[in-house]
């Protein structure tokens, strides 16, 4: 009847959005880190390709996103599927490894400040290409294949989803047929954001050149390509067929003849059809509950494995700073009115304390582990104090003390009451099993606080929105969840989230990255000087004292630390190497079976 | 002969004896001859019951975790056995049924009552309020349920919430829009019956011994057109129940730490294969309930069927 099929399309919809917040995760690029002398250039992007492979030796690679592709230019992406689909046909100058570092991928080298690539003062990165790489009509690919992405990336009219990378770049110049110089408007400590991974992707400007600005809405929607694949069948919304770029470099690759990319599903279909029936042998983002999950890889017929890396991407409560109630009328959520009680640290304390993060942590089994740190991603960074620090443990008898001590004394109900107010939190979070149950186990812990709690689950697509009261950003609840991490492996674009000039009210469409309305003169003080700091210890050492203070201050509670991928693959496929910070089908040129 | 004489007034006198015959009476002689409607009332009366004061008995409390206990199989201890995070799902159906069989019902309720209403205005008294009430009922129908649904708690809600708190108002809210977008096909059914019943010779005796219209309606022509109306109205239950499960999952229902048997089941279906109890529990709930109602509007059809009492 018709309200099942609402009910499924609706699912579909809920379960996209559980990764909402992770998709556009595509971005660049990587740290500073001073390579040793040679070893970006000499170092293989990727294990030795195993002897025997040879081009097109394999059968047809089926992938599988249970969201379909939709564009299949980069810088048109509306998510991670659309950048991954492209990602086999366009590519950037370098790929993000694993580790955070560039790898070379259209460009010969990295450039380094020791190879002389990336000027002394920090504000230019000179990159040479590879030479004699074709694109796939058999052209050759020049500089001015990068100058013009450029220009019609930056280009307003274009629309460009990517737009956004390449906000602090001042110009791209090409030197000479092979070599492209790319100039920030202020010394950076990430000379590798613009042309790397997923939001770098470069264009052909004889495909492109007439389809610049507001006519791009009418450029190929089939891009030439460098890639070891060419796009032989795209429909959008449904699947994408490719076959191998006969231009390719590497004579010796891809493994695959054909490749298969279908789109639509749900998480757990995915995780069945790789898992279960073996039907595909690379399933995208396998969100399921780890009760169900388990057993499928588990099984002694399990056809699948899990292809996971550490990232940023941290599932956390935000506490509210502002009153969201709904009496206060136009006031309501305006940073001038201060939560009733939510703004006691003690209070806030106390609900960190009543987080029982092992539950939660057991629900995303092989895709998440439980943490205590707001700023994750990189060993380096990741601060270690907050494991001693009492608001990462789960005491409960502590945190009723804490709210004893607030003088919130429970009322005739059992429900404390804090200065006339009874405290009452309205907690939400997207519509997803799994969120569900998160709010679940933190209910249970809060209400033996003496603290009422409301839940509220809100389709992702309004939650992440702009329409209605429902979104994130308006925060009209007392807590709210969801996962959020940086994009690139500086974290820069991730720590701005936490400075008190992102605190946005509704005049500013509440466009502002700090959603807790929580303001810190210490941390904008330590800001600052991260901002200005190029040397990298020093950067990390500032990065682990943000974290602190977040932590400590109960800005947010972080739970789960994900993963990114949190893929099912094909136990038979090989070469695959696992990067949060690129696109996972990266080095799809060496996968294997 | 002595006999007849005889027997006369002791057949008077046992004519006497008979209780008064009443539409009701009769129907009710009818339907405890109907098997399966006597057995769709035990059975939903013992779901009312449990629902009722089953949580009273059962002490354990629904929303209460144990992760020792996780996805265990129906036990002593856990007669239907638990979810994922140790939920005890007997505690969790017999809580969730209040809901279920209170959101089934009451839209069912509305729905009928409106829909009669409609029906039966617009068929007796025909003309121009006929037009006005059935192209109103055109206009309802050509409404999208769901998207309308989804409108109204977006608009309707928070002003609820505020009003009368989260789970009451969103009662009030589904009930409300269920029941007034499900009534147009009894208000179409009960027109029809209205048409042809109302030129049948009793209805033209009944009016020249001076009954008012509104007795006409009430007594004579309403009994005739009930059954249409009851097995339409059976059917409204299920559908009823199954919407409020679907909003529950797209977030728009009642909180999700409410466990209404759409909602459990909800829960249950990704854990189909390895706790299977999960999803058989709801589900056979919510099947036992439709059914049974179905029988028993199956029932009451056939016992207020007047042409019946005649056989």
């Amino acid at each position: 009847m018709g309200t099942k099929i609402w009910s499924r399309a609706f699912a579909v919809a809920a379960v996209a959005g559980l990764t909402f917040a992770a998709c556009g995760q595509q971005a660049a690029p990587a740290a500073t880190a001073a390579p040793t002398a040679g070893a970006a250039t000499a170092a293989p992007a990727t294990p030795a390709p195993t002897a025997a492979v040879q081009r097109g030796a394999g059968g047809n690679l089926t992938i599988l996103y249970w969201q379909a592709v939709t564009a299949l230019i980069g810088h048109h992406a509306q998510g991670t599927k659309d950048y991954d689909a492209a990602r086999l046909v366009v590519e950037p100058l370098a790929s993000t490894g694993p580790d955070g570092k560039p790898v070379p991928a259209l460009a010969a080298e990295i450039p380094t400040k020791a190879n002389g690539g990336v000027s002394a003062d920090s504000t230019s990165i000179t990159w040479k290409l590879k030479p004699n790489v074709k694109w796939s009509d058999g052209t050759d690919v020049t500089s001015a294949d990068v100058v013009f992405t450029w220009k019609y990336v930056t280009n307003k009219e274009t629309a460009a989803t990517t737009a956004g990378v390449y906000a602090t770049v001042k110009n791209v110049e090409a030197v000479d047929k092979s070599t492209v110089k790319v100039t920030y408007a202020a010394p950076t400590s990430n000379p590798y954001l613009a042309f790397t991974a997923g939001t770098g992707q470069i264009i052909q400007e004889k495909q492109y050149k007439d389809f610049i600005g507001a006519k791009a809405k009418d450029g190929p929607k089939i891009p030439v390509g460098t890639g070891p694949y060419k796009v032989v069948q795209f429909k959008p919304n449904d699947v994408v067929t490719y076959e191998i770029n006969p231009q390719y470099r590497d004579a010796n690759k891809p493994f695959f003849k054909t490749v298969t990319f279908k789109g639509g599903g749900d998480a757990t279909s995915a995780a069945r059809a790789v898992c279960q029936t073996g039907d595909v042998d690379y399933a995208w983002n396998l969100q399921v509950e780890a009760a169900v999950l388990k057993p499928m890889i588990d099984a002694s017929d399990g056809k699948c494995k899990m292809n996971t890396a550490p990232s940023p991407n941290v599932e956390r409560i935000l506490i509210n700073r502002s009153n969201p109630a709904a009496s206060l009328g136009d006031k309501r959520g305006e940073p001038d009115q201060p939560h009733p009680f939510l703004t006691d640290l003690k209070v806030r304390q106390a609900l960190a304390m009543a987080i029982d993060r092992g539950p939660i942590a057991a629900l995303y089994g092989p895709t998440g582990s439980a943490t205590c740190n707001m700023i994750v991603g990189l060993e380096a960074y990741t601060s270690k104090n907050t494991a001693s620090m009492s608001v990462c443990k789960y005491d409960l008898a502590a945190a009723n003390k804490l709210l004893d001590e607030a003088g919130a004394a429970k009322g005739a109900d059992g429900i404390r009451v804090y200065k006339g107010t009874r405290m009452k939190i309205l907690y939400a979070t997207t519509v997803n099993p799994l969120r569900q149950k998160e709010q679940d186990i933190v209910k249970a812990s809060w209400t033996q606080l003496g603290i009422d709690v409301e839940l509220k689950a809100v389709a992702a697509g309004v939650f992440f929105g702009t329409e209605g009261n429902d979104t994130a950003a308006k925060f009209f609840f007392d807590v709210e969840m969801y996962t959020n991490g940086a994009s690139q492996i500086t974290q820069d674009d991730y720590v701005t989230n936490y400075i008190c000039s992102e605190i946005k009210t509704a005049k500013d469409k509440w466009s502002g990255g700090n959603y807790m309305r929580w303001c810190n003169k210490d941390f904008d003080a330590l800001y600052t000087q991260y901002t200005k700091e190029l040397d990298l210890a020093k950067r990390y050492e500032l990065l682990a004292k943000m974290n602190d203070m977040i932590v400590q201050d109960v800005a947010e509670i972080p739970l789960v630390n994900r993963t990114q991928p949190s893929d099912g693959i094909s136990k038979a496929l090989k070469g695959v190497i696992p990067t949060a910070w690129d696109s996972v089908l990266w080095n799809i040129a060496d996968w294997s079976k | 002969m002595a006999t007849t004489t005889a027997n006369a007034p002791r057949l008077a006198e046992g004519e006497w004896r008979r209780p008064a015959r009443s539409l009701w009476s009769d129907a009710w002689h009818h339907f405890r001859r109907h098997r399966l409607a006597m057995a769709g009332v035990v059975v939903l009366g013992i779901i009312v019951v449990a629902t009722l004061f089953g949580p009273l008995l059962w002490t354990v409390p629904y929303q209460k975790l144990d992760y020792s206990a996780a996805l265990v199989g129906p036990s002593p201890a856990h007669p239907f056995g638990t979810t994922d995070l140790g939920h005890d799902l007997f505690a969790r159906i017999l809580w969730g049924g209040r809901i279920s069989l209170a959101v089934g019902l009451t839209a069912v309720l509305i729905a009928i009552s409106l829909g009669t209403l409609v029906g039966a205005l617009s068929g007796f008294f025909g003309g121009t309020l006929d037009d006005l009430l059935m192209r109103l009922t055109d206009m309802f129908l050509s409404l999208p349920q769901l998207p309308l649904l989804l409108l109204t708690i977006y608009l309707f809600r928070d002003m609820l919430r505020e009003l009368v708190g989260p789970e009451l108002g969103i009662f009030i809210l589904i009930v409300t829009v269920v029941g007034a977008l499900t009534w147009m096909p009894t208000a179409r059914l009960v027109r029809a019956s209205f048409l042809s019943i109302k030129r049948k010779e009793f209805v033209e005796a009944a009016r020249t011994v001076g009954a008012t219209d509104r007795r006409i309606i009430v007594r004579h022509i309403l009994p005739n057109v009930m059954s249409p109306v009851l097995v339409s109205a059976t059917i409204g239950v299920g559908a009823a129940i199954i919407t409020e499960s679907a909003l529950s999952f797209l977030g728009l229902g009642f909180p999700s730490d409410v466990p209404s048997w759409g909602r459990v089941l909800y829960d249950a279906q990704n854990f189909m294969e390895i706790a299977p109890h999960w999803a058989i529990f709801p589900g056979m709930f919510i099947f036992l309930t439709v059914l049974s109602i179905n029988y028993m509007g199956d029932g009451l059809r056939d016992a207020l069927d007047p042409r019946r009492t005649q056989r």
